[in-house]
This record gives structure tokens, sequence and C-alpha cells, in this order.
């Protein structure tokens, strides 16, 4: 009997697993297949390829559009993750460890950020961009992702901080290390792998960021991925662009599923922790 | 324990006492002086490693507002700079009294609702599947996280090359027409992408209030004879309130915020633009910074607004108000 309910409910929870990944799996599988389409059987409509290339990703690389789009995609969001973690752990190690007036101030004015409607600031960023000579530039897009990534960040680590044995330092010190010894020996390992889910969760969401970067550029100088996805028109202007578009987005989609497979377990503490003690 | 101003003889007695254990860096017996010191450099180090954040937040975000206010209030079109002059309320008079912004505003709203709902439903499930399963947890989770990270602009290409006709899968599933072209049938593929993307992220915020459900409860209410349903109802719903209120409040917010979606899926054709939409339109289409910038400030008051709202009905949701129902 036991061993019969155990089977069924195997079963069961095995289905509903099941049903899961493929409602997740379905669309990215079918952006793939159609990067992986000849032009011919393009619009065939079949979900798995017919004939299987690799024109799509060869045109892409060939194309400046697209190389560049990706270079700015990378060092945009790298930059704004390198600094949005510093200046958050800066943040948190205070929220988590100090004592001082307006702390509460600064969790409730992160709060704000983090559930502000990002079109407010596109307007007047656009104008003052352009006063400021930063519009269409690193730089430009680099700031409102660096804000927008503060909340994110301050409110996971301060999660993570909360959680770290600090009397360990005290320890430390006690059995005559100095203070940048217990910090390096003891507390900066024991930090690392809370800022390392930041940067994670950080960096996603700058690389995942379409508003900013169709609003606040102009040309291929400052363009990311996502932003230039759109503007897409393949090899040549009569071609169609939907293979090279596929291809493209699968590029940049394959960072995110390799976090994604490794780090797994982290980005679902780092996502829990922050909303609950937050 | 916290340090009284006024000190009684028990507690400077008791405090004395703790004192050498709980602050090793203090000298001597006498309390205040030092304390105060030791207080004010942590209140300086605090500040001090708080500034840079806090500065860009506001930088980037209160300076823009306040001036977006000040656009707002000026006839400012970047085709024709030279018609710039202060016109007061002029802008808003103009778009609340402008069907695009009602359009785009109950289309907002519809898709908020919708996704919000559904999301909260599905959520649920999700996060019951992740917590609970007994074989592939890893697996599901890690399937689960691929919406939450995919680039939305990625996902909404996905979904358009779906149900365009001929190249996609989806196309013929529903009718011999192309289903992106009509309203009613684009916005419920515009909710549905939504819906693809956010719902791993409703599940998660969901997940950390099912951590906090005391598995004692759950077996007190089976060996008293609870079904699934009450189980789910009467213990586990109440307890994931609070987790509950916070991932609706940021879904909310999230969804009324929906642009990439909308912008490769429609591109705001047949009606289907959301607030966000009309104003980049505005903006970087039209180069009108002042209508522009009056939707943003409007925008910026609706999500205000929501959110009081909000934090309003925690108010009620505090833990006193379910207590009194119990008893």
């Amino acid at each position: 009997m036991a061993v019969e309910t155990t089977t069924r409910a195997k079963l069961r929870w095995g289905l509903l697993d099941v049903l899961v990944v493929v409602f997740a799996l379905v669309p990215v599988l079918w952006i793939a297949s159609l990067s992986f389409k000849t032009p011919a059987t393009l619009t065939d409509g079949n979900f798995i390829p017919r004939e299987w290339t690799l024109d799509n990703y060869r045109t892409i690389f060939d194309t400046d559009q697209f190389v560049r789009a990706l270079v700015n995609s990378i060092g945009v969001a790298l930059i704004a993750t390198l600094v949005a973690v510093v200046l958050g752990a800066m943040a948190a190690y205070a929220i988590s460890r100090l004592d001082f007036p307006g702390k509460k101030l600064l969790v409730g004015v992160s709060l704000l950020i983090a559930m502000f409607p990002q079109v407010s600031l596109v307007s007047p960023l656009f104008e003052i961009e352009r006063q400021l000579k930063i519009f269409d530039t690193w730089l430009g897009l680099i700031l409102p992702y660096i804000t927008f990534a503060l909340p994110l960040a301050i409110y996971t680590l301060s999660a993570f901080f909360k959680q770290i044995p600090w009397d360990l330092e005290k320890a430390a010190k006690m059995d005559g290390a100095t203070q940048g010894q217990a910090f390096r020996r003891v507390i900066a390992p024991l930090a690392a792998p809370g800022l390392f889910t930041t940067a994670i969760l950080v960096f996603i969401f700058c690389w995942n960021d379409f508003l900013f970067a169709i609003s606040l550029t102009s040309t291929e100088r400052s363009r990311t991925v996502p932003a230039a996805l759109s503007f897409f028109t393949g090899a040549s202007q009569f071609e169609d662009p939907t293979g090279a578009i596929c291809a493209a987005a699968v590029v940049i989609t394959v960072p995110i599923i390799l976090f994604v497979l490794f780090f797994q377990r982290r980005i679902v503490s780092g996502l829990t922790s922050g909303a609950v003690k937050g | 324990m916290s340090i009284n101003a006024t000190p009684t003889g028990a507690d400077v007695a008791a405090e004395e006492t703790r004192q050498p254990a709980a602050v090793p860096k203090q000298r001597g017996g006498r309390r205040k002086p030092p304390l105060s010191e030791n207080k004010k450099a942590e209140r300086r180090l605090g500040l001090l490693l708080c500034a840079p954040a806090a500065l860009v937040m506001i930088a980037v975000t209160a300076y823009p507002i306040i001036y977006s206010v000040w656009l707002s209030l000026q006839r400012f079109d970047l085709r024709f700079p030279d018609q710039r002059e202060f016109i007061g309320l002029e802008n808003y008079v103009t778009v609340l009294t402008n069907e695009f912004w009602w359009t785009a505003f109950g289309v907002t709203m519809l898709i908020t609702v919708v996704t919000v709902a559904v999301e909260l439903v599905l959520g649920m499930g999700l996060a019951i599947i992740m917590h609970r399963t007994i074989i592939g947890r890893g697996l599901v989770r890690t399937s689960a996280l691929i919406p939450y990270g995919i680039v939305t602009v990625v996902a909404a290409f996905s979904w358009r090359y779906a149900w365009t006709p001929g190249t996609g899968y989806l196309a013929d599933l529903f009718s011999d027409g192309a289903p992106l072209t009509e309203r009613a049938s684009s916005l419920a593929i515009i909710m549905l992408a939504e819906i693809w993307k956010t719902t791993p992220f409703m599940a998660l915020l969901l997940m950390a209030g099912l951590a906090l459900v005391p598995e004692d409860l759950l077996k007190a209410a089976s060996t008293d004879g609870a079904t699934a349903w009450q189980k789910f109802t009467k213990v586990m719903l109440p307890v994931m309130k609070p987790a509950i209120l916070v991932a609706l409040l940021f879904r909310t917010l999230d969804a009324f915020r929906v642009f990439d979606n909308i912008f490769v899926l429609t591109a705001g054709g047949n009606e289907t633009s959301s607030v966000s939409m009309l104003a980049y339109n505005n903006l970087i289409r039209g180069l009108n910074l002042g209508i522009g910038s009056t939707m943003s400030v409007l925008i910026f008051i609706t999500v205000a607004i929501i959110a009081f709202v909000f934090v309003k009905l925690f108010g009620t949701a505090a833990p006193g108000s379910d207590d009194g129902e119990r008893r």
C-alpha cells in the first residue's frame, strides 16, 4: 500500500515537473530552432528544423552591427555590475552592521527606486544626457543601470551579510591576526558567495534592459544587443532578418542559461532571501 | 538590551558588569563619553559607506523626476525649439483629454490586473511544485529560472515568430488570420508573454513565504483530518500572507511598466500601446519633450498611488487583523 502510494505520488510529481519544464523551455527551444533553419525552411512552421545550418551565426558575426552591440552589452553590463556591487556592498555592510541616522530612510528610498516606473526617467534623462554630452555613450547607460541595480544589490547583500558570523573576525584578531588579515582570511571568504550571487542577479538585470538601451542610444556606438535586435536587417536590406535575429537572440541567451545551470541554487537563495528579510 | 538615557541604579550595576564583554574596545568603567565617541565613529562610518550609493540613486532619480515636472510645464518640441515656452498645466489638459492616453491607460491596467492575477495562481502552483516535488527538484528549479533570466526582448521575438502565419508553430492554433494583427488576440499574446516571463519570479517570492510554513502545523492539520485544500487555505495562506502581499506589490508595479513585449510584438499597433509605450513614442519618435515629460509625471503619480494603496493594505493586513478573526 505504502509503496503503491509513493509510486503514484512520484508519478504525479513527475508529470507536474515535466509540465513546468516544457512550459519553461518551449519558447527558448523555438528561437534556437529558428536560428538553425535555412532560409528555405524558415517559414515551414516546423518546430524542429528539417535542414540545419550555421549560416545565421556566420552572418551575424560577420556584421559589425552585431559584434559592436555585443561588445557594448558586455562592457556596459560588466562595468555597471562591478560598480553596483561595490557600492551596494558598502551600503549593505553599513545597514546590516552599523547604527546610524538615516538608515531606515536609505532602505525606504531604495525600495521606492526598486518600484520606480523607469519610463518616467526616460524623458528627463534623455534631455539631461544630451546637455551633459553623455547621450549615446556607455556612461549614459551605466548610470541608470547602476541606479536601478543598487536596490537589488543592497537588499540581497544585507540579507547575506546578516547571516555572516561576524564574531569570527574578533576571534581571529584575538588569535593575533591584524585587521587586514582578519578581513582577508576570515570575512572575505564568507562574504564572497553573497557578493557573487548579487553580481549574477545584477548582471542579469543590466543584460536584460531594453527601455533605457533603446531610448538613451542612437547609434552603434553604445547600442546594446536587445536594442540592436529591433534594428536588425540581415546581411542586406532585402534579406529576411528572422534567422539573424534568432541567432543573435540565442547568443545573448547562452550566458543566462550557463548562469542558471551552474548557479541555480545561489540564484534561488539570493532572490528569496532578499525578498523575505528585506 | 538598549541603554537608557537616565539609567537607574540597577541598570548601572548591570551595565558595569556587562560592558567589558559586550563592548570590548571601551576603556575604563565610565559609560557615556566613550560610548558616544564610539557611536559617533560608527555613525560617521555608516554614513560614509552609504553616501556613494545614496548619491547615485538620488542623482539619477530624484533630480530627473523634478526636472521632468519642470519640463512638463513647458511647450517643448525638439523639432520646433523656438516655440519653447512656459505654459503651465496645458500639457496635462492635452494629455488627460486625449483618447490615446486613456486607451493606453486602460490597456496597461487590463494587462496589469490580468497578468498579476494569473501569475499569482500559476506562481503559487509553481512555488508548491518547486518546494515539494519529490523528484527532479533541481531540474524544475533550473528550468523555472530560465524565463526569469532570459532577455525579455528575446522571449518576445520567440512569441512573435511563434504566432506569425507560415513561420510559427502556434499560428494556426485558433484561426486562419494573423493573431498579431487583431486587437484582442494581440493583447492576449502580450499577456501570455508577460505571464511566461514573470511567473517564475512570482513563484520564487512565494516560495520564500512557503518555507516559513511550519511543517508541524501541516502535520497537525493532517491528523485532525484536514483535506489538502483546507490545509492550503487554513494553514498555508495565512502564514504566507505577508509574502503574498510583497509579491503582489512588486509584480503589480512591474507589470504596470510593461514595454518590451509590446514593443516587439505589436509596436503598439491596433491600440495595444501601454502608457510606457505611449510616453516613449512621444519622446523618441515624436521628440516632444513637454508631452513626454507630462506622461512621465502622470505614470509616476499612478505608480505612487498604487504603492500607497498597497501599503495601506499592508497596514490593514498587519498581524492584528487576522488574529481578531480567529478569536
